[in-house]
């Protein structure tokens, strides 16, 4: 079945349509009088040929390039029930805006003079995503999620070490996004994993029973990656400022949140939020994200610099004066282009557009939790805007979660997030946003409960699957055991 | 729906937050604005920064972007997908990556890279704390402080949990890296040594005796580079770089006020297991077709948690995906073509404005490829700023970077884009100056 479609063919790699000679863009010669290269560089430093780029003219470059992405799903073609991902729709005006001449072309050492509207966006962008998170202040600069984290710790870290003692240990629940023990660890940190209760959430008797003074502070996603509510939050903050720590949100989920109850109003001190999930930006195939990172006011002077201010006469500067700063975590000032896009997102959402969003993409799971909690088994309940199900009932019939997931790429729609969170035996982690109809979520449902009959009654069936997919399942075993990852001419 | 759901409002779905913990009144933002009047919005924004002719780098820099890169990476096959994790249906993402690496590969002359980082900044850091990992009783870091100082906060930054010891080699009067002083500093205790060329000032630096001397003591050397001048320039591997990473910005990526960009790194074979970041491999599926795979992971936070080598995940995908095919379309000679006319030109602005204005060369002894460093008699920001005002960007003012031992002057970088009538211009700048 795999050659049924055109597209389903192995592409060549653009290093395999190369020809020696052929060229793609013109580029400009010197309209100055040159000298031999020679004579501007050392000889003992120049290289014999050239770098073997491929060598194509621009249509067969064009081509290439859209022959391969006709092999990728994406948000404009099908659903993407990817839990913890918040893929929603991208608006595509925010393309255009992040393209506008006078963003997309500033160098970023332009003096502050000459980039004003630059600096209003990012000044106004702050505003709504402190108003949304219920802090004080906030950086922009963070790239992504996890460098967001990364300032988080940092920032447990330069506020213990201000008041003596920067202490040694994070803790983190057992159902935390990988990144967050990877983030403490490059912090400095010990990480200490607490295991969740049996409603999924963190039990704040376990937690007193492993503060003390050698606590830096408690980072918790919510709602959590069960897509819980993290109900006993005020007691968990209680306790971990009681103990002189500090409460940091992994903010991955705040689509589910936001105008509806704010981090800073929880008791949490720091939340990074992912403009590049719950603000609409796109995902890009892996990125560029951005990972704003908002705080508390006893917080922002460690924040890294520079930092945005308005001056007296309402115009904007950066501010380097901060001699109790974490420093840069950026070469310049973080996604700059990506704050565009949220920025647009959040104005033509407005007021009441935020809340409607958690609003919806809260109706939206509720209802496939609904549709599927009796087939697929929800350990811990639904969640807020994700549920977790699990896959573990097929097992009867030899089938896992990885051949669920595999089987409804055949349906057009992308397998939910799978085997995390670490707590649930064959997790399913489906979070369906706000951006999706009725009718498309009773076509991710009936797909889902096609697929829990056929592996009843035709397991075999199910564990092959996919079908209609450019590829099939790939060894991934084969690829690890003997790297292949570049290119090599003959 | 609430029907199915069981639920008689669409309150009651948020039951378990307490209600004394919900929000009593709507947010304080402004209300919604349809599509024209949020363009409008920012269209006035943009209308408030200027455009101006561009002869600022420090590690960024004004090339051209042909069209056909923005053409290809909006399409909605590529800027709206996920992270590639499943495959099946990822191919055009992994396959790009693949290819990403493989240019990667052949610019640096290194075996190995990764899908990207953030930037050349965090990319450098991360190559340090993958040298430490690498090393194992080894953790000290010797950076010369020719290398860009941005770069240079950034690891600071990086370091203040896992305080590896980090210490600044000096430079010669040359503007370049002090061989000996450099030697001083590597011993027994060095996991790396971090080099840049074309350095900070744009000066070329000698990456063999770097190699030489930290592979003398044991040490990796980790090299920062300006990835256009690879065109020319022998590549790190080739030089005995072990790492080498690079701002991949000038790849394709307008500068779009400083991000998103592209952070380039490469290694040789046997780190391959230490290396930060997703890596695409290939393989074969059950029909024995060739496909691509997300590979190593288990390097990665998401498999190894505690244990992960870093904790990136996300990273700059879509920039990846633009240097590639912008990459594919200059191709070989093309690449050439920009460094060289980017030579050419500085060289050409170099000898103008030395010979015509009372600006000097701050490092007239050393090569420089597309950048070089001026003496100002007045502050540099005030020289810029009489620039701004008549559209041109004449460069970065030195005095904005306190981790340098230079207290000011003034960078400037061209690129293919510059023509000789850019050149007069800024001389009538440079002329009052």
């Amino acid at each position: 079945m795999s050659d049924k479609d055109p597209r389903n063919k192995t592409s060549p790699l653009i290093f395999e349509l190369s020809q020696p000679g052929r060229r793609g863009t013109a580029v400009p010669q010197p309209d100055v009088p040159t000298r031999p290269l020679e004579e501007l560089l050392p000889a003992s430093a120049l290289r014999q040929s050239p770098p073997a780029l491929p060598e194509v003219p621009e249509h067969d470059a064009a081509r290439h390039f859209t022959e391969i992405s006709l092999k990728n799903h994406h948000v404009d073609k099908g659903f993407y029930p990817l839990g913890s991902c918040t893929m929603k729709y991208n608006p595509k005006v925010n393309e255009l805006t992040a393209r506008l001449p006078g963003l997309v072309d500033l160098h970023p050492f332009q003096p502050t003079s000459a980039v004003q509207g630059a600096l209003r966006l990012m000044w106004e962008l702050g505003e709504m995503l402190n108003e949304v998170a219920g802090m004080d202040a906030i950086s922009l600069q963070p790239a992504a999620g996890a460098q967001g984290e990364f300032v988080g710790a940092l920032l447990f870290r330069a506020y213990h070490t201000a008041n003596g003692d920067p202490r040694k240990k994070i803790i983190i629940p057992d159902s935390a996004h990988g990144t967050n023990p990877a983030t403490v660890i490059m912090a400095g940190y010990d990480v200490v994993t607490l295991k969740s209760n049996e409603e999924g959430r963190m039990d704040p008797a376990a937690l007193e029973a492993v503060l003390g003074d050698d606590v830096a502070g408690v980072m918790l996603t919510n709602p959590n990656t069960l897509g819980k509510f993290e109900s006993d939050i005020e007691m968990i903050a209680k306790l971990v400022h009681d103990a002189g720590g500090l409460m940091y949100m992994d903010g991955a989920n705040l689509n589910a949140l936001m105008g509806i109850t704010r981090p800073g109003d929880l008791g949490y001190d720091i939340v990074h939020i992912n403009l590049h999930k719950t603000f609409s930006t796109p995902h890009g195939g892996g990125g560029p994200g951005a990972g704003p990172v908002a705080v508390k006011e006893h917080l922002a002077p460690f924040l890294p610099v520079p930092i945005l201010v308005q001056k007296g006469d309402g115009s904007y500067a950066l501010d380097w004066e901060r001699p109790t700063s974490i420093g840069k975590v950026h070469g310049f000032w973080g996604n700059f282009g990506v704050l565009v896009r949220a920025y647009t997102y959040m104005r033509m959402l407005g007021q009441a557009g935020i809340a409607e969003t958690a609003q919806a993409a809260v109706l939206n799971n509720a209802y496939v939790s609904a549709r599927l909690g009796d087939t697929y088994e929800l350990p811990y309940g639904p969640g807020l805007h994700e549920s977790v199900f699990s896959g573990a009932f097929l097992k009867q019939h030899g089938v896992r979660t990885l051949d669920v997931a595999k089987r409804l790429l055949d349906f057009g729609i992308h397998a939910p997030t799978v085997y995390f969170p670490l707590i649930v035996a064959e997790a399913i982690m489906s979070e369906p946003t706000e951006t999706e109809t009725k009718q498309e979520l009773d076509r991710f449902c009936d797909a889902m409960l096609q697929i829990a009959e056929e592996a009843a009654n035709d397991p075999e069936f199910v564990k092959q699957a996919p079908y209609t997919t450019p590829v099939r399942r790939l060894d991934e075993a084969r690829a690890n055991r003997q790297p292949d990852v570049r290119y090599r001419a003959g | 729906m609430l029907r199915t759901i069981g639920a008689s409002s669409e309150d009651d779905l948020f039951a378990d937050i307490p209600e004394k913990l919900r929000l009593k009144a709507p947010l304080d933002l402004p209300p919604a604005l349809s599509e024209w009047e949020a363009v409008r919005t920012l269209q006035q924004l943009a209308g408030e920064s200027r455009q101006l002719i561009c002869f600022a780098g420090a590690g960024y820099y004004d090339h051209y972007v042909p069209a056909v890169v923005d053409h290809l990476i909006r399409r909605s096959e590529f800027y709206t997908a996920y992270t590639p994790y499943q495959a099946e249906v990822s191919q055009g993402t992994l396959q790009s990556i693949y290819e990403f690496q493989s240019m990667v590969c052949e610019l640096m002359g290194l075996d190995v890279a990764n899908a990207s980082m953030y930037d050349g900044a965090s990319a450098m850091a991360e190559a340090a704390v993958m040298a430490r990992a690498i090393q194992k009783k080894r953790d000290k870091i010797v950076v010369s402080i020719t290398a860009n100082p941005h770069y240079r906060q950034v690891l600071a930054t990086y370091n203040l949990g896992l305080q590896m010891p980090v210490e600044i080699a000096p430079r010669t009067a040359s503007g370049l890296t002090d061989p000996d002083g450099l030697r001083d500093l590597v011993d027994d205790k060095t996991a790396a040594v971090i080099v840049q060329s074309p350095n900070f000032y744009g000066l070329i630096e000698d990456f063999e005796g770097a190699a030489g001397i930290a592979h003398d003591a044991g040490a990796l050397l980790i090299a920062v580079v300006d990835p256009v001048s690879l065109a020319l320039l022998k590549s790190p591997g080739e030089c005995g770089a072990d790492i080498a990473v690079a701002e991949g910005q000038p790849f394709g990526i307008p500068l779009s006020y400083g991000g998103p960009v592209l952070g380039l790194f490469a290694a040789r074979q046997r780190h391959i297991r230490q290396m930060p970041g997703r890596i695409v491999g290939v393989t074969e599926d059950v029909d024995g077709e060739r496909g691509f795979v997300l590979t190593l992971q288990t390097r990665e936070q998401h498999i190894r948690r505690e244990k992960a080598t870093s904790n990136i995940c996300t990273n700059q995908g879509l920039c990846a995906l633009a240097a590639t095919i912008y990459l594919s379309t200059l191709g070989r000679d093309g690449l050439r073509q920009v460094a060289e006319t980017s030579a050419q030109i500085a060289h050409y602005a170099y000898d103008r404005i030395v010979g015509e204005t009372e600006l000097e060369p701050m490092f007239p002894d050393a090569p420089f490829f597309r950048e070089f460093a001026l003496k100002t008699k007045r502050p540099a920001r005030e020289i810029i700023g009489r620039g701004a005002e008549r559209g041109i960007l004449a460069g970065v003012a030195l005095s904005r970077f306190p981790h340098i031992d230079v207290d000011d002057g003034l960078l400037i970088a061209l690129t293919e884009k510059r023509s000789k009538d850019d050149v007069e211009l800024l001389l009538d700048v440079l002329k009052e100056a």
